[in-house]
Order: C-alpha cells, then structure tokens, then sequence
C-alpha cells in the first residue's frame, strides 16, 4: 500500500478540482459548491487512507516518489512526507470541506462568480498540499510562491471593506520574503554541490561555510518568520485576515501561516543545524515578545477577525520558542500546537464568521448579549475561545504544555515569561466573550432579523467535527503525538541537541500518554 | 598583386542573413511593383517566408561552428541560438505589425503629415491598408540584428548596428495615433543612437590603435599584453560599452527608453522590447566574453554598478508610472540589468542563462504589448493606467493574459520569470556575484508593487465608464498573444529543453 502514489494524486486532485468548478457557469453556483465540497471530501478520504499506511515508527520520510523535472538544475518532483507533514497534510484535508461548507452562502452577497471562489478554494488546496508534501526545494520554493495568488484573489476579490489593500500588502510581505528565500534557495544549491534533493542538502549541510550557512539560514528564517508571521513581521496579518472571509481566514491561520514554522523546522534547522543555534536566541526572544505584545494587543482589538488574527500571532509565538528551545517535548509540543491551532483558530473563525454573517458588522461594539438570541450559537463560541486560551481538556492545553515543559527545562527565564502569555490569553478570550454575546442585549440586535436565527443544521455540520477533534485530541493525543515523535527527534538529531537529562523524557512520557 | 586573394566565403552559413537581406530588397520592389489593394497581403506572407526560411537555415546548420568571410562573421552556438531566438521572437513581432483588423488602416501610416482624422486621412486609410514598407523595414531590422550577434570583428558590428538601427528609428515615426508623440520619440531615438553609435566607432577606433586590429581573437590577443597602452585599451572599452549598452537599455544610457517605447507604435515597440534586447546583449556578450575576457576584472565592477544602478532606476521609476507603455519600458530596463547580472557572471553559465532570460523575456513582453494594443477608445489604444480600472470584469480572458504575463515580470513560479530569473542569478552567484543578486533580489521586490498595483486596477477596481473596450484581436494578434502566453507558461513548467539547449550553445568560437 506504501507504494501508492499519494503523495502527487493528493496534490494533484485539488488542482483538477479547482479546473472542474472553475469551468462551472456562473448560474449553476449549487452544482459548483456541491462539486468542490465532494472534491475535498475525497481528499480527505485519500489523506485518511495515506494516514493508516503510515507506520509511525518506520523510515522518517515515507511515500516517496520522484519525478524528473529539469535535468540540468537537478530540480525534480519530489515528494514524502514525515510526521510533521503528515498531521499537517491530516489537517488540511479537515479542514477544507469545513470551510467549504462553512463559506457556502459567503459568495451570494456580492456579485462575484461562486464557482470562482471555490475554484479558488481548491486551487488554494493544492497549493497548500504541495508545499507541505515537497521533499524537493525547488518544488517547495515553487509552492511557497504561488500559494499566494489564489489567496490574494479570494483577500482581494471577496474580501471585506479594506480587502484592496490587505491584499496587496499580503502579497508583497509574503513576495518580500520569498524573495529573500529564493536568494538563498540559489544560493544553496550553489554551495551544496547543485542539487535541491532534501535529502543530498541535508547530507551536504554540515560541510556548508560556517558563514555562508549563517546568511542562507537568515534568508529562509525571514521568508518563514513572515509566513507564520513572527514579531515583528507580522503587521499583515491582521489586516489580511480582518478582510478576508471568514473561513478563507480560517485557512489563512490555520494552514497558510503553519508554511513558515514547518519551513524553520524542516528546512532551517536541518539544512543549517549550526546556524539555527546561532540564532535560536534571538528567535526565542522574538517568540517571547511576539506572545505578551500580540496578546495586549488582542485585548484592545474591536473588531472580532482582527483580534482573532492576533490572537494567532501570540499562539505563533508559542510555536517558535517550541521549535527554537531544541527540546524533544518542546518540538513535539510545537508541532501539536501547529495541528490544535489549526483546529481551535480555525473553528473560532468559522463561529465568528456565522456571527459576522448574521450581524453584517464583524465590530464587537456592534454585538452585546448576542446569547440571548442565538443561545447555541454563542455556547459554541464560547468553547472555541476556551480551546483558543488553551483549556485543559481542550487540545491547545496539551501542545501549550509540552512546549512550556520543554522550554523550561533549558530556558527556564522564557518559559516563565511566556506562562504570562496564558493568562493574557484568558483576558482576551474571555473579554470578547463578554463583550459579544453576554451583558445587557444590544438593542440594535433586534432590528437585524438574521440574529434571531440560531445555529443551522449546516453549520452544526461544520462546526461539530472540529469540536469533537479538539475534545478528542485533549484527552487522547496519542495518534497525533505518535506519528510526530520520532520526526522532531529526527529534527533535533540534525540539529545536534540532546535532550537535557532523563527527567524530562520521564514528564514528557506522562503527559504524552 | 598575386598576394591578394579573395577570403573564403561559407555561403552556408551566411544563409539566414543572406535570405533576410535578400528577401528584404525584393520587399521593396514589390512595394514598387504589387497593386495596393493586395500589397499587404503579398508583403505580409512574404516576410512570413523570408523569416521562416531563415529561421530553417539556422536550424538547418545547427552544428556550424566556424568563423568566415576573413573573420568578419563568426557561426558558433551563442550566434545560432541568438539568431535563431530573433527570428522566433521577429515572427512574433511580425504578427503583431501585420495586424491590420484592430484599427482601420492599422497602426501604422505611411502620410504622417495629414491631420488625423481629416477627410483626407479617412480616405488614405480606407485605400490602402496601412504602410506596407513597413515589412521590407522590418526585414532589414531583423537581418541586421542576425548579423550583430554574428558580427566576430569592431567593424561588422558597427555595420550591423547601424543596419539594424536604422530602420528602426524609421518605424518609431509611423505611428497612426498620437503621431506628433511618434515623431519626437523617433528623433529623439535617431539622435541619441547617432550619437551612441559614434561612441561606439571612436572606441573602436581606439582598439585599433590599441591592438592593431578590429578582429575580436586580436583584441583578445593584445589585452593579454600587458606592454600595450592601458590608456587606449580601457578608453576603448568604455566607449565601446557605451554604444552597447545604449542599445540594451542600461542605465545611465537608458533615458530614451521610456519616450521611445510610449511614441512609437506599438507593434514597433515589441519588437525592440524582444528583439533588439536578444541583439545588444548577444553583441555584448560577445564583446565581453571573447574580446576583453582578460580584463575582467577590470570591467566586472563597473559594468555591476551599471547593473545595480539599471535594476535601482527600472525599478523604482516603474513604481511612479501612470503610462502603461512606459510601464513596461521602465521594467524593460530593469529586466535589462537583470540580464546584466547574467552577464557579469563572466562563465559558461551565465552565458547560458542569459540566452534563455532574453528568449523568455522576449516571448513575455511580446504578448504583453500585444495586449496593450488591444485596450482601445476611440482615441485609440487608452494607455492611462486609470483606463484600465476594472478591465478584469469586462474582458476576464485579456485581463486574466495580462495578469499572468505581469505575475512573469515579478517573477511568480510557473512561469518563465521566475525559471530565468533563477538561472541568471544562480550563475551570478557561482560566478561570485552576490552583491549583484542581493541587489537583483530587493529590486524584485521593488518591481513587485508596480505589476501587483496594475493586477489591482484589473481585477479589483470597479469599472466606469472610462473603461476602455478591448478591441477583438484579429487572427495574427490573437496567434501572438497565443505564442506569447504559451511561451511564459511552457518555459516556466517545463525549460529543460530550452535550458539544454542553450547549455549546448554557450560555447563561443574565437
């Protein structure tokens, strides 16, 4: 079964799709949307199948297959997948049919073209799958830049009020930094004997100029620091993700933004192991700064999209000193919080989407006592900004965990520090909570006829696999930490840390089980 | 008198210069001798035959490598491929100029002094369906750039240039629309080129003195002596350089660029974006590679700044454009450092990838003015960039063209941008340029914003009634845009073969 080409059908499939719906005439905008939903359902099935036929304690990088490209660079189609691509790839197949039918009625208020949007959606899909599915640096270069035209089409073209320019200043930060990388990615292949086979790189890093590994290092560490976005390149993202529709922005910190911190784990700390030690603490500061400054910023924001936006950058925080302190747990924890974050931002996004779409404002001045209308609607809100503040029971609670375990053993100062973030996090949540649904009902609420319409039995759809998974994966990790274990200790095998004395794989083996 | 005997000849492989010279000549006389009514026709196939025989032959010799006619004409891999390149990319142009559908009369008019508009104009445009001397002009534009590439000594290259350039100021001036704008952009080009021409011939004329001869295997020789005055040697270069690199468009000789390619029609403008391009840098590559290789050291940092300050001056005047056409001709520059910094590289593959950077470049910018002359109001083409605010809903498959076309210029994967930006700066960087793709890097990003505004203007601004209609192409521009656009998407999936190709080819005879 491990011979099955999965890898190219899955990334594949959607790029097909998209072609399929975008051929769909614009009238016909039920058959578009049941296509591409049908579409992502089958490449969550195949990515459900691929995730049975992975042996999570087999070679590190499974399904691969290679294809020839262009000869003379050594460029060439090559994908496999380790763990950390694997719940990665696990979790876009999730969540796109959610937000496909999430985003079912999104297109009908304007006037655009619905098969379009889905069209996009999908092509979107394939990008996403490619860049996570490339074991080619070339082929993952190539993903990294062109995932950012159907998102800039889906920001710029159905977009809320300031979508113009949230999507081109999405494009030229994102642009600014592939840049950055395609410098480095040639400058790579120069000095690692003309090859972008992951695996030839990874074999040629150690005999990289200390130097010369320094500056290639930084010029990914850029590009992926304003991917993920890391303070204090992450002015984008609020913008492009207050103006996108919900459940594009959904994607857009669920998946899009997980490129930049699964690029420093695959490709910064591998290719440059010396290097990434050299500037781990800087990225721990920068981690640690981003975690307290986008938590406070969060608590002042109005608007429901913006401050979720926020709220990611501080979670992405979180991920980067996971990824930086060099600890087992730690990186376990920080890839587990790339999956949960997934899962908890992207269904907070989705409720507040169905708020938005019911109230037409997404400013939370314009909500109060919401509850009172719509009392199921706002529990489900309610529990998503629990899982989003890391609830024990919820699955954000176990990845913040780890990564706060895993950094204390080494950095204790930070580890302290970012505990801060969690209380902040409650501020934040729990006031928007406050703010939105609970309290004295807003009177202007009334007027608006869609607010008394609780939750439908479309978005209970959407919105109850999410919740079951974050349930689920609060109490049983197991499956997810499994299949990523044995990657980030590859990961840190490359990078050349050992985990610091046997207490912490003690701790680390209590909590994973 | 028995001593002088006449050189050797290779008719051979002479071939494609001699059909568009040739070919050229009997344009004209057809010109003089086909009645009106059918004179496009006949010119138009005609100049189709002639390019496409040429083109055979350069194929038809691929394995040539020789030099001949006493040294004047060298036949090697960079000479084929470029020719070759010119004539794929001239057939481009070519399409583009014989379309005669869009505009009554086309864009191109043979009695500039009439006022536009007037009953005699009408009249002129309904008899005759435009200037037909455009196409022998044309030819001899083309033959001439064959021969530049080609050109193994100072003075055929001289001679080509001029024979080359001449024409070329002729079609600057006969534009149909905006004719006062066409007419100072072909003074302004004629004089500018004089002038860059008779830098070129002085320097030429101080390499004589300098090496005792204009055959670039002398010149090579002499720069290896280090007895032999520096003073003429460098002063030389320079001047030389001069002339070159005002024909490719590199700063500080780039002023002309932008008035010149807003004047001229535009047909004519894509072919000097694609043609001349592939032509002054095949002639400097060759200048530099085979002549003064021993220098380099000398030249590289000079020449890099020209870069540096090239890609800096395209990309930030791009930014403040309002013009399209002058849009594009100030990312013309910049693409034209870009190219430099292939150059710079100074070893086999930066020959190689700046052949295929022109081949890609050429193919995209063609359909990009092609498209250009599609976007009309009754003033003719509407080049304001405002015009263009929301074309994207009006005409989604020309917008969606162009779109593709500028996401080539910001070098976005998957299209020939991105695979000739790649292989220029990974041989500047093995060549230990990295200053220069640091640089090549930021201006990227620079040049970003310009094509990312336009895409804004396309797709996300509302129309109004400013909005110009997009004319419907007729059958020889939809055919280039066509090419064009297959082009950037073929050479950005798929460049192995155009890649080997050119690997193939990067070896100069001397």
């Amino acid at each position: 079964m491990t011979d099955f080409p999965f890898l190219s059908i899955l990334t594949l499939l959607p790029l097909v799709g998209a072609v399929v719906v975008a051929l769909i005439p614009k009238q016909k905008a039920e058959l578009a949307k049941t296509i591409a939903f049908g579409w992502s359902l089958v490449v969550l099935v195949l990515s459900i199948v691929m995730w049975i036929a992975f042996q999570a304690g087999g070679d590190r990088f499974q399904f691969r297959e290679s294809y020839a490209w262009i000869p003379s660079w050594d460029a060439r189609f090559t994908f496999a997948a380790d763990g950390i691509a694997l719940v990665m790839l696990m979790l876009i197949a999730i969540l796109f049919p959610v937000v496909i039918l999430a985003s079912w009625h999104d297109v009908e208020k304007s006037n655009r073209s619905a098969p379009i949007y889905f069209s996009l959606l999908l092509a979107f899909e394939f990008t996403m799958i490619g860049v996570f599915a490339a074991a080619d640096v070339f082929l993952f270069y190539v993903f990294f830049e062109i995932m950012l035209i159907p998102m800039y089409f889906i920001i710029g073209s159905f977009g809320g009020p300031r979508r113009q320019y949230a999507a081109v200043k999405f494009f030229l930060y994102s642009l600014v930094g592939g840049l950055f990388m395609l410098a480095a990615v040639i400058g790579l292949w120069v000095v690692g004997g003309k090859t972008f086979d992951f695996g030839n790189l990874a074999q040629a890093a150690g005999s990289i100029d200390q130097n010369t590994a320094r500056w290639l290092f930084l010029g990914f560490f850029v590009a992926f620091a304003i991917k993920a976005p890391f303070f204090p390149f992450h002015t984008w993202l609020p913008d492009a993700g207050g103006a996108a529709p919900a459940g594009a922005a959904a994607l857009l910190v669920g998946v899009m933004d997980k490129v930049g911190t699964f690029g420093i784990l695959r490709y910064c700390l591998s290719l440059f192991p010396e290097a990434s030690r050299w500037f781990a603490p800087a990225a721990l500061v920068l981690g640690v700064i981003g975690i307290i400054y986008a938590a406070l910023l969060a608590v002042g924001q109005n608007d429901l999209k913006r401050l979720v936006s926020y709220t990611s950058i501080a979670h992405f925080g979180f991920i980067g000193i996971g990824i930086f302190a060099f600890t087992t747990q730690a990186g376990t924890g920080a890839v587990l919080y790339m999956v949960n974050h997934g899962l908890a931002t992207g269904l907070l996004f989705i409720v507040v989407g169905m708020f938005i779409a019911r109230r037409g404002s997404s400013l939370i001045s314009d909500f109060g006592g919401a509850g009172k209308l719509v009392p199921v609607l706002a529990g489900v809100f309610f529990s998503a900004g629990l899982a989003s503040l890391a609830l024990p029971g919820t699955a954000p609670f176990i990845s913040e965990f780890l990564v706060l375990i895993g950094t204390f053993t080494v950095h204790p100062a930070y580890a302290v520090v970012a505990t801060a973030g969690i209380i902040l996090a409650a501020a934040y949540v729990l006031w928007m909570v406050q703010r939105t649904t609970q309290g004295e009902l807003n009177p202007a609420l009334t007027e608006v006829p869609e607010m008394r319409k609780d939750i439908t039995l479309r978005e209970k759809v959407v919105v109850a696999p999410l919740v079951l998974l974050i349930i689920l994966l609060g109490f049983y990790p197991k499956p997810v930490t499994d299949v990523i274990n044995p990657a980030v200790e590859a990961t840190m095998q490359d990078v050349g840390v050992q985990d610091p004395g046997p207490t912490a794989v003690v701790a680390n083996e209590r909590v994973a089980r | 008198m028995g001593d002088l005997k006449l050189p050797g000849i290779d008719y051979g492989a002479l071939l494609p210069m001699l059909i568009l010279f040739g070919a050229a000549c009997v344009g004209i006389l057809i010109e003089v001798f086909a009645p009106r009514r059918s004179r496009n026709v006949i010119q138009l196939s005609f100049a189709f035959l002639a390019v496409a025989a040429s083109f055979v032959a350069v194929v038809a010799q691929h394995n040539t490598r020789k030099i001949t006619i006493g040294g004047a004409v060298a036949v090697d891999g960079p000479t084929l491929f470029l020719q070759g390149s010119i004539l794929a990319l001239g057939a481009v142009s070519l399409m583009l100029i014989g379309e005669r559908s869009i505009e009554r009369g086309g864009p191109f008019v043979s009695q500039a002094a009439i006022t536009v508009g007037s009953q005699k104009d009408l009249k002129q445009a309904g008899d005759q369906p435009g200037a037909t001397e455009v196409y022998p002009l044309t030819l001899f534009a083309l033959g001439g750039m064959l021969l530049f590439v080609a050109a193994n000594d100072l003075l055929t290259m001289f001679v080509a240039l001029e024979v080359f350039s001449l024409p070329l100021y002729l079609l600057c001036a006969l534009a149909r629309r905006r004719r006062l704008l066409s007419q100072e952009a072909a003074l302004k080009y004629f004089l500018l080129g004089s002038y860059a021409s008779a830098f070129f011939l002085f320097g030429v004329a101080l390499i004589y003195g300098f090496s005792g001869g204009i055959a670039l295997s002398q010149v090579h020789a002499a720069v290896a002596d280090p007895q032999r005055s520096q003073v003429l040697l460098y002063g030389g270069l320079a001047l030389i350089a001069i002339g070159l690199l005002f024909k490719a468009a590199l700063a500080p000789f780039h002023v002309w660029t932008p008035d010149v390619y807003q004047g001229a029609p535009t047909p004519i403008t894509a072919l000097m974006a694609a043609c001349t391009k592939v032509a002054a840098f095949g002639a400097l590559l060759r200048i530099l590679y085979v002549a003064f290789d021993g220098v380099q050291w000398d030249f590289q940092p000079v020449l890099g700044t020209i870069a540096v300050l090239t890609m800096l001056v395209g990309a930030v005047l791009a930014i403040t454009q309002t013009d399209m056409k002058r849009l594009l001709a100030y990312s013309s520059i910049a693409n034209a450092g870009y190219l430099l910094v292939g150059v710079l590289a100074l070893n086999e593959e930066g020959l190689s990838s700046t052949m295929f950077y022109l081949v890609a470049y050429g193919f995209s910018v063609l359909a990009a003015f092609g498209i250009v002359t599609l976007v009309r109001d009754a003033d003719g083409e509407a080049t304001h960039l405002a015009r263009w605010a929301g074309l994207g809903r009006k005409s989604p498959l020309v917008a969606a063209a162009f779109t593709f076309i500028l996401l080539a210029f910001a070098g976005i994967p998957l299209t020939s941008g991105f695979t000739a930006k790649f292989a220029v700066f990974g041989a500047a960087i093995e060549g230990g340029q990295t200053w220069l793709v640091v640089f090549g890097v930021v201006t990227s990003m620079l040049l970003a914003f310009p094509y990312l505004r336009v895409v804004v203007l396309l797709w996300l601004s509302e129309p109004n009634e400013s909005t110009p209609t997009v004319s419907i192409p007729g059958f020889l521009t939809s055919a280039a845009l066509v090419i064009g656009v297959v082009a950037t998407f073929a050479l950005g999936v798929v460049p192995a073969p155009l890649i080997d190709l050119t690997r193939d080819a990067a070896q100069f005879v001397r």
